[in-house]
């Protein structure tokens, strides 16, 4: 157990478990890292918080192994490091947990988690047995309720999520990186997950925690360290530091409202729903969305909400239940027959069934639009569409070198800013945002947050789920909830708050309610 | 903020260059350096000139026509990021069909007797059809059976030619009318192939057709919720596949005066080939029309080249093995390539 050895040494030799010295990484034609330091102490979580493009992920893949530095000096308790990939990193004690999941779908999850050191038997052959076992000494300790012989195929985003880190705290390592941990993650696993980060702080690992979402480092860090531009800018104890002085190191400037909202004359009815159902994934859920109105949609996920948007845009048709928009009741089979209506769905998964990865970001944007009207005799009409998606890009202040530039090559931010735009271009009557700023920088989310507001100005009717409260809070004139496929109450503006939006979106059978 | 903008100035730079040299650029390069390489060991080997010769040349472009009318298909079908292994197959049995309504009259052994001496026009048409045919069932099963392309097109390679031996008992079908063979002499199919691949060449780039093709390769969930018909889109290119691929049975027939259901054997390899080699990505969103054409000239040349300098054909089939890898290899380096400035 190389890690027992450097657990001995921690308490003489080094005050610091992890330290970056002077680190520059460049790319070509990219300086990605110039100088940059970063000080973990052990039995602490350190928040690292910047906007996407500011280093973080690159310099966290060079603490793992994935990428070697130019220049500059990892060492873990006070050894320099010489890692030549992350399996050197694992054994050395370091272990990372991707923002990707890298998970094997057909394979169980007590194999995924032992994978490479899988226990044998005296044939040399994988004893499942001792395996599943080891997987559920393994859950007892984080208070994951699993079975080890289920296929990771079958879990939801965040179970695969939890696997995610069951595995990397089955490498009993001194440190743990953990990037954006929570942005699939409900509030209640979210929970679960600093249940687990508290324990691993206890047992005085160090723990490298980046996130965007700022109450969670008030809540969970120890120590945050700023970056901006492949640069360090601060380091402090979380105690000493605000949310608005971090937000103000983080995008060099001040962002005085993070959720603009602006009162606007609420119309007529455009969208009513009367219960909608899809067999086996919601059931009975009746709404309506008004002119100028932005109904949230709160819940835990897996309680449906994403469901009940998809459905609404005809990619998984309901059972039963009816649409109506302007007052004309609609059948919606298909996604195609959705836009017909004038609704416009942004999808939650960006990179699933969003983007266009290998297309440019005229490509990306003009996709949806194409249909019509801009053909002549079979011939896209090129130039027209040229001209909207430049005004768009210039309108959603989209940050590309060219509108031919890949649009794999853009920022989180900017790839959903053409996303935004592609539904845009639609001219949509009512606009479904599903997560609209997951996984974003802050400057981005404030330009996206004052562009829903400006198109409730004109009038469109917004339907926007998310899953980071404050965000509902502050930008929803009323909240539906949900809970496992079933609505469990709106909310009026005036009336929500954290607490009771999360009282309806917690399950009901857990702490039993006591009904007065 | 700034530093991003300045790093992203920089890529661009960096891309622009690039933009100079678009994927065509370096494959014809390839193409000539191989055309060259040929120049040099015929005059080392045989002491004759390789390009100087227009006779040869021709007879290349003619034998690359065929395979490059159904290989202007199959990009196609790989740019959704599906396959075909089915075109050789569809070559043979459209042949078959063609030549048999093609057939002069004074042939006491004619398949329709009824049917001879007709106008050239009437083949062709039944040609297209048949292999269209072919597509739309290819299409259909992998759209709404939901089959995988690679499974769906091999149960239409084996049927495929077994229809196309079944159509005459393995007889092959001959005598065919001078109208109709004209379709193949001299220089026309050559036009042919030209022509198909300056159609889909502006189809891909200028159409609906051809946005959606792009995009359905690059993300078919994505295409979905961007309100594309996503199985529609595939029957009709699949379609469009097996079309071309009965244009090219026709071509072949009337060019060798013949349909015999042994023609066209492993076409589709030299079509997916000549598509990869091309620059077109097995793994969907990309790929150009002419970097295909430009694949089945250097198949062509390998071929032209190893018979003009004598090399074994078991030789010339090692080689051509080789170059599919090596094309498939620079493809995944792009493709690694492409991740990282992500």
């Amino acid at each position: 157990m190389a890690t027992m050895t450097a657990e001995d040494l921690t308490p003489d030799t080094a005050e610091f478990i992890l330290e970056v010295a002077d680190v520059r990484k460049t790319f070509p034609g990219v300086v990605a890292l110039d100088n940059v330091q970063l000080k973990v102490r052990p039995g602490t979580v350190h928040a690292l918080m910047g906007e996407n493009g500011a280093g973080k992920s690159t310099l966290m893949k060079i603490i793992a192994g994935v990428y070697i530095p130019d220049q500059g000096e990892v060492r873990l308790n006070g050894m320099p490091l010489q890692l030549q990939g992350p399996l050197d990193a694992l054994e050395a004690g370091i272990a990372m947990i991707h923002q990707e999941l890298n998970l094997m779908p057909y394979m169980t999850i007590a194999e995924n988690i032992w994978i490479r050191r899988e226990p044998l038997n005296a044939f040399g052959m994988v004893n499942h047995d001792r395996m599943n076992q080891m997987t559920g000494a393994l859950f007892e300790r984080l208070g994951i309720d699993m079975d080890p012989e289920m296929e990771v195929r079958r879990l939801t985003v965040a179970g695969r999520q939890m696997i995610e880190i069951a595995k990397a705290v089955s490498y009993e390592s001194d440190v743990l990186i953990m990037d954006e941990p929570t942005s699939s993650l409900a509030d209640r696993e979210v929970e679960h997950l600093f249940r687990i980060i508290n324990d691993l702080r206890a047992q005085g690992k160090g723990i490298i925690y980046i996130t965007h979402k700022m109450d969670e480092v008030f809540e969970i860090a120890d120590d945050i360290s700023v970056f901006r531009d492949g640069q360090f800018i601060h380091s402090a104890a979380a105690s000493d530091m605000t949310s608005d002085e971090i937000i103000k190191l983080m995008v060099g400037r001040e962002v005085t409202q993070m959720f603009p909202k602006e009162e606007v004359p609420i119309g007529d009815v455009v969208l009513s729903v009367d219960s909608l159902s899809l067999q086996g994934v919601f059931e009975n859920i009746s709404f309506e969305v008004r002119a100028g109105e932005i109904l949230g949609l709160a819940g835990l996920v897996g309680s449906g909400r994403t469901n009940v948007a998809e459905t609404l845009f005809g990619v998984t048709p309901p059972t039963s239940g009816r649409i109506t928009i302007d007052g004309k009741e609609e059948i919606i089979s298909s996604p195609h027959q959705a836009m017909l209506r004038g609704l416009a769905l942004l999808t939650e998964d960006r990179k699933e069934t969003g983007l266009f990865l290998g297309l440019s970001v005229i490509e990306n944007m003009e996709m949806a639009v194409l249909r019509d009207g801009y053909t002549k005799a079979t011939f896209v009409e090129q130039d027209r569409l040229d001209q909207e998606c430049d005004s768009m890009t210039e309108r959603l202040s989209v940050k590309t070198p060219s509108m031919d530039e890949r649009i794999g090559n853009l920022s989180g931010g900017n790839q959903q800013k053409v996303l935004i735009g592609r539904w845009l271009m639609t001219k949509p009557r009512i606009l479904i945002l599903d997560e609209p700023t997951r996984g974003i920088d802050v400057g981005a989310k404030a330009e996206i947050h004052k562009l829903i507001t400006e198109l409730v100005r004109q009038g469109v009717a917004v339907i926007m789920i998310s899953s980071e409260l404050p965000e509902v809070l502050g930008m929803s004139d009323r909240i539906m909830v949900m809970h496992e496929g079933r609505v469990t109450g709106f909310l009026d503006r005036s009336e929500a708050n954290q607490v009771n939006i999360m009282q309806l979106a917690s399950s009901p059978v857990e702490p039993p309610v006591v009904e007065s | 903020m700034t530093k991003t903008m300045e790093a992203t100035d920089h890529l661009e730079v960096v891309r622009k260059r690039r933009k100079k040299l678009p994927t065509e650029v370096s494959i014809f390069l390839v193409l000539v350096g191989i055309a060259i390489l040929f120049e040099i060991l015929g005059w080392v080997v045989r002491g004759d000139s390789f390009l100087m010769n227009p006779q040869r040349l021709l007879i290349m472009i003619l034998q690359m026509s065929i395979i490059g009318i159904i290989a202007i298909g199959v990009t196609q079908i790989i740019i959704t990021g599906g396959i075909d292994l089915s075109s050789g197959s569809v070559l043979a049995l459209t042949a078959m069909v063609t030549a048999s309504l093609a057939q002069q009259s004074d042939y006491v052994r004619a398949v329709y007797p009824a049917l001879t001496d007709m106008p050239w026009i009437i083949p062709l048409i039944a040609g297209v059809l048949v292999g269209a045919l072919c597509g739309l069932i290819n299409g259909a099963l992998i759209s709404f059976a939901v089959i995988p392309p690679f499974i769906a097109t091999l149960g239409m390679m084996v049927s495929a030619r077994g229809v196309a031996r079944a159509y005459t008992d393995g007889q092959p079908v001959s005598m065919l009318t001078d109208e109709f063979t004209w379709i193949g002499s001299g220089a026309n199919p050559v036009i042919i192939f030209l022509a198909v691949a300056v159609i889909f060449h502006i189809a891909l780039k200028y159409t609906r057709y051809g946005k959606y093709t792009y995009a359905i390769g690059a993300n078919p969930q994505a295409a979905r919720v961007s309100g594309i018909n996503v199985r529609r889109h595939l029957v009709l290119v699949y379609t469009i596949g097996g079309l071309l691929a009965g244009l090219a049975g026709v071509v072949a027939s009337a060019r060798a005066g013949t349909g015999q259901a042994g023609m066209g054997l492993m076409y589709e390899l030299d079509a997916i080939a000549a598509a990869v080699i091309g620059g077109t990505s097995l793994a969907g969103g990309v790929g150009r029309i002419a970097g295909t054409v430009i694949g089945a000239l250097i198949l062509g040349v390998m071929l032209s080249g190893f018979t003009f300098l004598g090399v074994d054909a078991y030789y010339q089939d090692i080689v051509k093995g080789a170059i599919i890898v090596a094309a498939v290899v620079v493809d995944q380096y792009r493709q690694r390539k492409r991740n990282k400035t992500a």
